[in-house]
């Protein structure tokens, strides 16, 4: 799949930011005043900078609106409506305590529940396509979400519960990467099932001279030879850097450390995630 | 509406004879005229007399070498276009709705005014038969020529999609699968008809004809037992040569 730079952005940077506004919400930390509005700040630059890069891709953001009709079938659609109400309930309980003093318990809880499901959705908006069989998988999922508590809490100076969630978060990109690798021997389609004909069937000639949209968009294989490299990469920038960064005295350069390289680590994770998926569409064209 | 019908009253879909089509592509061409003329946004071609020549089409043409277990090698010719499918995944996974299955016919559309060009019903369909246009920036598929088939104004003959209207050696059939009597559904049944990647349980509408099993044997000439070999080698000059040049050292 390509690659492209505003979905890869969206989903580091509001996984992020949604990550934070979880913990803000359960009350870690306990913030009011300006604290509270510092914390809140950058939780709402990253998770609306992060939905606001997603509308770069589409084709025409002025009818953006419409995406809230379609919750009943469509991921995408429930996504945007989790992230309007994780937003607008986040607003009004950080507005209480930023201005009012005042803690309302409940508010916070449901806006760290939407905040948690909006990451979820935007996860089975790609674990729900049976034609990538790398992310069809409930390791998707799992993957996204415990990306964002991790970078949540680490964000939110929560070391305690960061330096569990890294580790847990680490071992379930690598369980994706693993699982993954299978999958798509494992979803058993081939150019046999593709084209319906049986024994030894080889691309002979493509329909067309040039590139299209569907090999732009579906087949992409730049960079899949440094896919190794990168992944350890990714591993160490996004979780092993940041675990030691915790593990030492406690330091505000440190800590920016810590967040700057865990963000690194994860664009660089999910810029595998797209370019190492293989759409089914490929093998039409002899290529995966 | 993104949720689709339960049933639909007809099944409106393509046959298409992978025995028959010979890859002349005109399928390919009268698709893009008529489509790039007619209902919705035109399909737009990028660069088209340059270096990086690129246009949107709602049905591709390719080629398949296949090498059975015995016998000789077959070259299949092999359109493909939207598939109209029961469970179509490009229609549930659209966040505005535009994406939808006519409960009438089956024949699955994009409202291209609601469109927002996220991709995401491409990404969902195995097939390839959705292309976002380059310039429109909406979703384009196969409409079934929506705008041919129920159209007076056209002569009847001309009331099929224009890639079944133009196909010289008609590999390429349209009619109603919901009907077990309609042209369409008896030619599935008698060859076999095919869905595409079933296991991505889609359960297309479109069905394809696999190529009719080849003549087997060596020679089938009837008569080339009683026909002599007319001659052994070269006579004449060309033997005295031949015969010559034997003899000459490295020869045989």
């Amino acid at each position: 799949m390509h690659p492209a730079p505003s979905v890869i952005w969206f989903t580091t940077l509001s996984g992020l930011g949604f990550g934070l506004l979880f913990w803000l919400g359960l009350g870690y930390p306990v913030v009011t005043g300006w604290a509270a509005f510092a914390f809140f700040t950058i939780g709402y630059l990253l998770a609306v900078g992060g939905l606001l890069a997603s509308t770069f891709h589409l084709g025409h953001p002025e009818r953006a609106l419409r995406a809230f009709t379609q919750w009943h079938t469509s991921w995408l659609s429930r996504e945007a409506w989790l992230a309007v109400s994780a937003l607008v309930v986040m607003a009004v309980y950080g507005a209480g305590l930023v201005f009012f003093d005042n803690r309302i318990n409940g508010l916070g809880w449901l806006g760290a529940a939407f905040s948690l499901g909006t990451v979820g959705t935007t996860s089975m908006i790609y674990a729900q396509l049976k034609t990538v069989p790398r992310w069809h998988h409930w390791s998707t999922p799992v993957m996204f979400m415990t990306t964002a508590l991790a970078g949540g809490a680490l964000l939110a100076g929560q070391s305690r519960f960061a330096l569990s969630l890294l580790a847990i978060a680490g071992t379930a990109l690598l369980g994706h990467w693993m699982a993954g690798d299978r999958q798509f021997g494992a979803s058993g389609t081939t150019l046999n099932t593709a084209t319906g004909l049986p024994g030894q069937v080889r691309s002979f000639a493509p329909p067309h001279t040039g590139s299209n949209y569907l090999l732009r968009e579906f087949v992409y294989v730049v960079g899949r030879k440094h896919a190794g490299r990168l992944r350890m990469l990714a591993l160490v920038l996004g979780f092993g850097v940041p675990i030691l960064c915790l593990v030492l005295p406690f330091n505000h350069w440190l800590a920016a450390v810590a967040v700057l390289s865990h963000i690194a680590g994860i664009a660089t994770g999910r810029w595998l995630f797209f370019a190492q998926a293989e759409h089914v569409v490929g093998l039409y064209y002899g290529k995966r | 509406m993104t949720q689709l019908p339960e049933t639909t009253t007809r099944k409106l879909g393509l046959v298409i004879d992978l025995d028959t089509c010979v890859g002349c592509h005109a399928c390919v061409i009268s698709c893009k005229g008529w489509n790039t003329e007619n209902y919705g946004a035109p399909l737009s071609d990028t660069d088209p007399y340059g270096a990086d020549p690129s246009g949107t089409f709602l049905n591709r043409v390719h080629s398949y070498e296949v090498t059975p277990e015995t016998g000789p090698a077959q070259l299949v010719h092999f359109p493909k276009s939207c598939l109209h499918c029961d469970d179509a995944p490009c229609v549930t996974v659209c966040p505005t709705g535009a994406s939808y299955k006519r409960a009438d016919d089956g024949i699955v559309l994009v409202n291209e005014s609601a469109c927002i060009g996220c991709g995401l019903c491409a990404w969902a369909c195995p097939y390839g038969a959705r292309e976002m246009d380059p310039v429109e920036k909406v979703m384009k598929k196969c409409t079934l020529c929506v705008d041919r088939i129920y159209n007076e104004n056209l002569p009847e003959v001309d009331r099929v999609p224009a890639c079944v209207r133009t196909c010289p050696s008609g590999a390429r059939h349209f009619g109603d699968f919901a009907d077990p009597d309609s042209h369409v559904s008896r030619l599935s049944a008698e060859r076999g008809g095919m869905d595409l990647m079933p296991e991505m349980g889609t359960r297309p509408v479109n069905k394809y004809l696999p190529p009719r099993p080849r003549d087997v044997g060596g020679d089938i000439d009837i008569l080339a037992p009683f026909l002599t070999p007319v001659t052994d080698g070269p006579k004449g000059f060309l033997g005295w040569l031949d015969r010559a040049l034997s003899t000459l050292p490295g020869g045989n």
